[in-house]
C-alpha cells in the first residue's frame, strides 16, 4: 500500500466537533508542508463554531470575531463540512474507519459537573451550561424553561460561565435587544421578575477565575447595581502575601475594581449584583412542591495544600438565602463518545498529549486522536485550542510517517459524502451554513442586531428551500 | 488551570520502586523510560520517597559502590505531595522556590500521576500562547 498524503491518495481525516479545537486542528493539518491532506469534519449541529456560537455570550461579539479565521480554514479546497450528522447515531467509529486514514475528536466538555450536595434537583436548580445553551439559541436547549417569575436567584461559581450568567440576568431587555441572543430568550428576559442575583464564590477574590475586563462589565450595567461585601473582599494574609510574591498585577487590580464595589453606594437601579466570596452551597431547600426556595451556605476560609494551592475549607458557619433559582457553573467535563476510550476520573477521552489509548494496555491506539477540552478538560481561552491541536496534529503527523495508521476500505472523497449522507440526509454544507448566515445577518440588521439566529433545524432547512 | 488537566493529556503513567531495590536498578529504569525521577513505593504501593537523578549523582560523588546499595538509603523522604486541584501557578511557584522538579500527585492515598517542572513550563507556555493568539485573533478584526 502507497501511504497517503499525496495529491493521488490524500490522507483523509475525520474530525468529529465543529468548535475552536477542531478548526484549530484542521487548519494545521491543512497548512502542513509536503502532506496533502483532505479534512472532513462533521457536527452534531447543523451550524459551526461549537462554543464561540453556543457558549460565548450574546453581548460579547468581539470574542465571536475568531469565526473569520476559521472560515478562512473552511474556504481551503481540501476541507469539507456535514452538520448535523451526530456521532454515534447517525454514524459511528466503524464508519469512519471505513473511509478515514485518521481519526480526530475535538466535542468538547458538554455536560456540568454537579455540587453533589441535597437538594440539587429540585425543580429551580439547573447546569448553568443549560441557560447558556438556552439564550445562544441552541436547537437542543431551545424549550429548556426557566422560572424567571422568581425574584432571587444564585449562580454557584466565579468563572466566565457563572458571571455571564449573572450578567444576563441582570441586563435590562434594551441591552439585550442589541445582541445576538435567541428571540425567544429575550422575550423570556423582557418579562423577568429578577430583582437580585448572587454570584457565589467558594475561594476569595484572588482566586476567582473570572477575568478583569468581566469584573469591570457588571459594574457598568444599565440597570443593575453591583454590590460586593468589604469583609470577603479584602486578602487574607497568604493570598496577599501570594499576589505580593508574584507581582500579579492583573489580580491586584481585580481586588482593587472589588473594593471599590464593596464601598459603592446603590445607585438605585432595578436589579442588584450581588458578588460572595468564601461561601459554598451546602444544601437547597425545596417547598411541598419541590422547588428551591433557599439554599443554605457555609462560609469557608482559606487554607494552603502542601504544593501551595490555596484551597476552601468550611468553617462551621452556615447562612440561608432565599432563593428560587439555581444555577451552578462548577465545572465541565466530556461526554463519552460511543466506541472512543473515556477517563471517568478526569472526564475526557482517554489519551497521552492527544493520542487515544487502549483502556486496557495504555498503549495508543492507531488512527485515533483528541483535541481541545475532550483531551485536556475545560481550561484556558479559545486561543488555548491552538497549540493544544497542534500538539495532536504533531502526533498524528509522526504516526503517518511510521506508516501507523488506519486502513480504510474506502478513503475517497465522494464514498464519504455518499455514505453521510445517506445516513443524515438533511446534513448541512459549508455552503448552506454560509447561506444561513447571510440570512441570519439580514433578518437582525433591521432590529440593530448583530444576527437574529434560527434556533429550529427545521426553520433551517426551510430557510434554504429543502 | 489546574495539575488534573494537566495529567488529563499527559496520562497517570508512574514509574515506581521499591526502597529495597539496588540503586543500579533506578539507573537502569531512569534510562529506560527517558526521565528524571522514579517515585519509591513500599509493598502496598504507598509512596515512601522520590528518587532523583540529581540523589544519585550526589550519592556517587562520595560514594562508588552507591549501585549496589538500596535505593531506601539515598531516596529522598520528605516528599511534597500535589493534589489534582492544585493549580499551575502554585504548583509552579512551590516546585521552583522548593528546587523541586517531580511532583508526585495523589486523591485519596491513590497515586495519580507525576507532574515535572517541564510539564509545567510547557503547560504555562501554552496557556499563554493561547491567550495571545485570542488577543491578537481580537486586534487584527477590528483593524479590519
Amino acid at each position: 500500500m502507497t501511504k497517503p498524503g499525496t495529491e493521488a491518495h490524500p490522507l483523509r481525516v475525520a474530525i468529529v466537533g465543529a468548535g475552536p479545537a477542531g478548526y484549530y486542528a484542521a487548519d494545521h493539518l491543512l497548512r502542513r508542508d509536503g502532506v496533502v491532506v483532505e479534512v472532513d469534519m462533521i457536527d452534531r449541529l447543523p451550524t459551526p463554531y461549537g462554543l464561540v456560537r453556543a457558549g460565548v455570550a450574546p453581548d460579547h461579539q468581539k470574542i465571536k470575531s475568531v469565526t473569520a479565521a476559521f472560515d478562512k480554514v473552511a474556504a481551503h479546497p481540501r476541507f469539507r463540512f456535514y452538520g448535523g450528522v451526530d456521532f454515534g447515531k447517525d454514524i459511528t467509529v466503524a464508519d469512519l474507519r471505513r473511509h478515514y486514514h485518521q481519526i480526530l475528536y475535538s466535542t468538547g466538555a458538554q455536560t456540568d459537573r454537579r455540587m453533589g450536595i441535597p437538594g440539587e434537583d429540585l425543580k429551580g436548580s439547573h447546569p448553568a451550561t443549560e441557560f447558556v445553551a438556552w439564550y445562544n439559541g441552541h436547537p437542543d436547549y431551545r424549550d429548556c424553561q426557566f422560572d424567571l417569575s422568581q425574584e432571587r436567584a444564585a449562580v454557584v461559581g466565579v468563572g466566565n460561565v457563572a458571571i455571564d450568567v449573572a450578567r444576563i440576568l441582570c441586563r435590562s431587555a434594551q441591552e439585550l435587544a442589541t445582541t445576538d441572543i435567541a428571540d425567544y430568550a429575550l422575550e423570556a428576559l423582557r418579562r423577568s421578575r429578577i430583582k437580585e442575583v448572587y454570584l457565589l464564590g467558594r475561594r476569595g477574590p484572588a482566586q476567582a477565575a473570572f477575568t478583569n475586563p468581566e469584573v469591570k462589565e457588571v459594574g457598568e450595567l444599565a440597570d443593575a447595581d453591583v454590590i460586593a461585601q468589604p469583609e470577603e473582599v479584602e486578602l487574607d494574609e497568604a493570598s496577599r502575601a501570594a499576589v505580593e510574591r508574584s507581582q500579579d498585577r492583573a489580580t491586584m487590580k481585580k481586588v482593587q475594581i472589588l473594593r471599590e464595589y464593596a464601598a459603592r453606594k446603590p445607585a438605585g437601579k432595578s436589579k442588584r449584583l450581588i458578588i460572595r466570596f468564601l461561601v459554598s452551597p451546602v444544601e437547597l431547600c425545596g417547598n411541598e412542591a419541590g422547588e428551591v426556595v433557599a439554599m443554605r451556605l457555609v462560609r469557608n476560609r482559606l487554607d494552603a495544600t502542601p504544593a501551595g494551592t490555596l484551597q476552601a475549607k468550611p468553617t462551621g458557619q452556615f447562612e440561608t438565602l432565599p432563593v428560587g433559582l439555581v444555577f451552578r457553573s462548577v465545572g465541565y467535563r466530556g461526554v463519552p463518545l460511543p466506541g472512543v476510550p473515556f477517563h471517568e476520573g478526569w472526564g475526557v477521552i482517554l489519551n497521552e498529549h492527544g493520542r487515544i489509548l487502549d483502556p486496557d494496555t495504555k498503549q495508543p491506539v492507531a488512527g485515533e486522536y483528541a483535541a481541545g477540552w475532550i483531551k485536556r478538560g475545560p481550561t484556558g481561552v479559545i486561543g488555548t485550542n491552538k497549540p493544544d491541536a497542534a500538539q495532536t496534529v504533531e502526533c498524528m503527523m509522526e504516526d503517518l510517517a511510521a506508516g501507523w495508521i488506519l486502513e480504510p476500505e474506502e478513503p475517497d472523497a465522494s464514498a464519504a459524502e455518499r455514505m453521510i449522507r445517506g445516513r443524515q440526509p438533511k446534513c448541512f454544507s459549508y455552503e448552506d451554513w454560509l447561506r444561513l448566515n447571510e440570512l441570519e445577518v439580514a433578518r437582525g440588521r433591521a432590529a440593530g442586531r448583530p444576527r437574529a439566529k434560527f434556533t429550529r433545524v427545521e426553520d433551517m432547512l426551510a430557510a434554504l428551500g429543502r | 488551570m489546574n495539575i488534573a488537566s494537566l495529567l488529563a493529556s499527559k496520562g497517570s503513567k508512574v514509574i515506581t520502586i521499591q526502597p529495597e531495590q539496588p540503586v543500579r536498578q533506578a539507573v537502569g529504569l531512569l534510562a529506560q523510560h527517558n526521565i528524571g525521577a522514579l517515585v519509591v513505593v513500599d509493598r502496598t504501593s504507598r509512596p515512601v520517597g522520590i528518587v532523583s537523578e540529581r540523589d544519585i549523582v550526589r550519592a556517587a560523588a562520595s560514594n562508588e559502590r552507591v549501585f549496589s546499595e538500596p535505593v531506601g538509603s539515598i531516596m529522598t523522604r520528605d516528599v511534597i505531595i500535589g493534589l489534582p486541584h492544585d493549580d499551575l501557578a502554585s504548583v509552579g511557584h512551590t516546585m521552583t522556590e522548593r528546587r523541586i522538579r517531580h511532583l508526585p500527585v495523589m486523591e485519596s492515598s491513590q497515586l495519580l500521576g507525576i507532574v515535572s517542572i517541564g510539564d509545567v513550563v510547557k503547560a504555562q507556555r501554552d496557556q499563554y500562547q493561547g491567550e495571545v493568539e485570542t488577543l491578537q485573533t481580537q486586534i487584527l478584526s477590528e483593524e479590519r
